[in-house]
């Protein structure tokens, strides 16, 4: 049987390597569903921007179902959708996607999840990728999620919920990820 | 009701633990607490596909990206990508990116005092065939100075980033250079635990894949996660 290929950091010059047009926005015109922004920041240890870090998500649509085959729930897919965005943070640690609210896909045991996005971390000084899940803290739908119910401590099951405010151009989820130290985001071994 | 098998979790010798002081960066970058264990579901076990739309003419050949040909010593870059079981891991993604022949990236961040080539971006993307081979033409990187302690240089090298079928099979890694002195010296291939499982990023010469009086090859094979043994009901 071989054995994993181990992973290494993606170190400071993925830029080039990494990125195409649109990676931020998962939205065309016909895309179905509600429009919402997550905007947030990537925060050391020192509490200090992390301007070199990649963020890629990955989501259900509207509907609640994931373009690709594995995926056989009897809802539709959107054509106009694929679920996917890369953003590579800015000087001063932000990042930003466009995208629409996901709908609820079933769990282990077929126990409903409360929509959520999956993040990828990664950066220099990471030898591994890291990650975590975006919820959104004006869901009801988020007491019942058996996956926040992993984890016990309310203040570390904050961090994995999005801060919603409404902006002159629409509605934006403010999601922070603290690498290290006090309020340090919950992560996941995927 | 939908049928969910999981992922193989991660092997402890070969994927690097989040903190490795000896690469300095990890220190303030790496989560200090225990990654929380994630049960897999449909948002771990699906993911992004790929297919050769998402190429353009060129992306398989470093070296004529530009109006001349790169400088360096050409080669060729092959190999499988296969999962723990040993099967091909088709029509998945893989994008590269590298320094030149002088260890210069085209990269704002890099001033390393080495000469840019204006022939050589650097970036390269080929996606997999039925049996999981990959190909693509390149130069030859060179070793680069970093900050890391006094005298690191990075061993010759090529990042690799795929995707896999999976959301869980993502992986992002380097690919180095049979033979390369700098080697044992580097403390972000030092961060993968097991002393073999580091053999595995070193790619091998594969004389049966180089051109005659054009270009030598070199291999290297990749090992994304396989399937779980025990499928479960989801």
């Amino acid at each position: 049987m071989p054995g994993q290929t181990p992973f290494q950091t993606i170190g400071p010059f993925f830029h080039d390597g990494l990125s195409w047009e649109g990676g931020e926005d998962l939205v065309r015109s016909e895309t179905r569903g509600e429009r919402i922004a997550i905007r947030g920041r990537v925060l050391d240890g020192d509490g200090k921007p992390v301007p070199d870090a990649l963020i890629e998500i990955w989501q259900a649509n509207a509907e609640g179902r994931y373009n690709h085959p594995e995926d056989h729930q009897e809802k539709p897919l959107d054509p106009a959708f694929i679920g996917f965005g890369r953003s590579a943070t800015q000087q001063d640690g932000s990042f930003r996607f466009a995208t629409i609210r996901p709908g609820r896909v079933p769990g282990r045991g077929n126990i409903l999840q409360a929509p959520h996005i999956n993040l990828g971390l990664f950066s220099r000084g990471l030898l591994r990728r890291l990650v975590t899940r975006i919820y959104f803290e004006d869901c009801p739908e988020n007491s019942e999620d058996p996956v926040l119910a992993l984890i016990s401590d309310p203040a570390r099951r904050a961090t994995l919920l999005a801060r919603r405010s409404a902006g002159a151009d629409g509605v934006v989820y403010r999601f922070d990820i603290r690498l290290q130290g006090e309020g340090e985001t919950v992560f996941f071994d995927c | 009701m939908q049928e969910v098998f999981e992922y193989r979790r991660e092997e402890a010798g070969a994927q690097p633990p989040a903190l490795h002081p000896p690469y300095a960066s990890t220190r303030k970058r790496a989560p200090r607490q225990p990654p929380v264990r994630l049960p897999h579901s449909l948002s771990e076990i699906t993911g992004p596909l790929w297919d050769s739309s998402h190429l353009r003419p060129g992306d398989d050949d470093l070296t004529r990206q530009q109006q001349g040909e790169a400088l360096g010593e050409r080669i060729i870059v092959t190999g499988r990508v296969l999962d723990e079981d040993g099967r091909a891991v088709p029509r998945t993604l893989i994008e590269i990116w590298q320094a030149n022949a002088c260890g210069r990236y085209r990269h704002e961040v890099d001033q390393h005092d080495a000469p840019l080539d204006p022939n050589f971006i650097g970036r390269g993307r080929v996606i997999t065939d039925a049996e999981g081979r990959y190909r693509f033409v390149t130069i030859k990187p060179a070793a680069y100075p970093w900050r890391n302690h006094p005298n690191a240089w990075r061993p010759a090298h090529i990042h690799f980033s795929l995707f896999g079928p999976a959301f869980a099979t993502r992986l992002v890694t380097q690919m180095y250079f049979p033979g390369d002195p700098l080697i044992p010296l580097d403390p972000i291939l030092g961060g993968v635990p097991d002393p073999s499982a580091r053999l595995r990023l070193v790619s091998s010469l594969e004389l049966e894949a180089s051109v005659p009086e054009w270009a030598l090859a070199y291999r290297f094979d990749i090992v994304l996660r396989g399937h779980a043994a025990t499928p479960m009901e989801g």
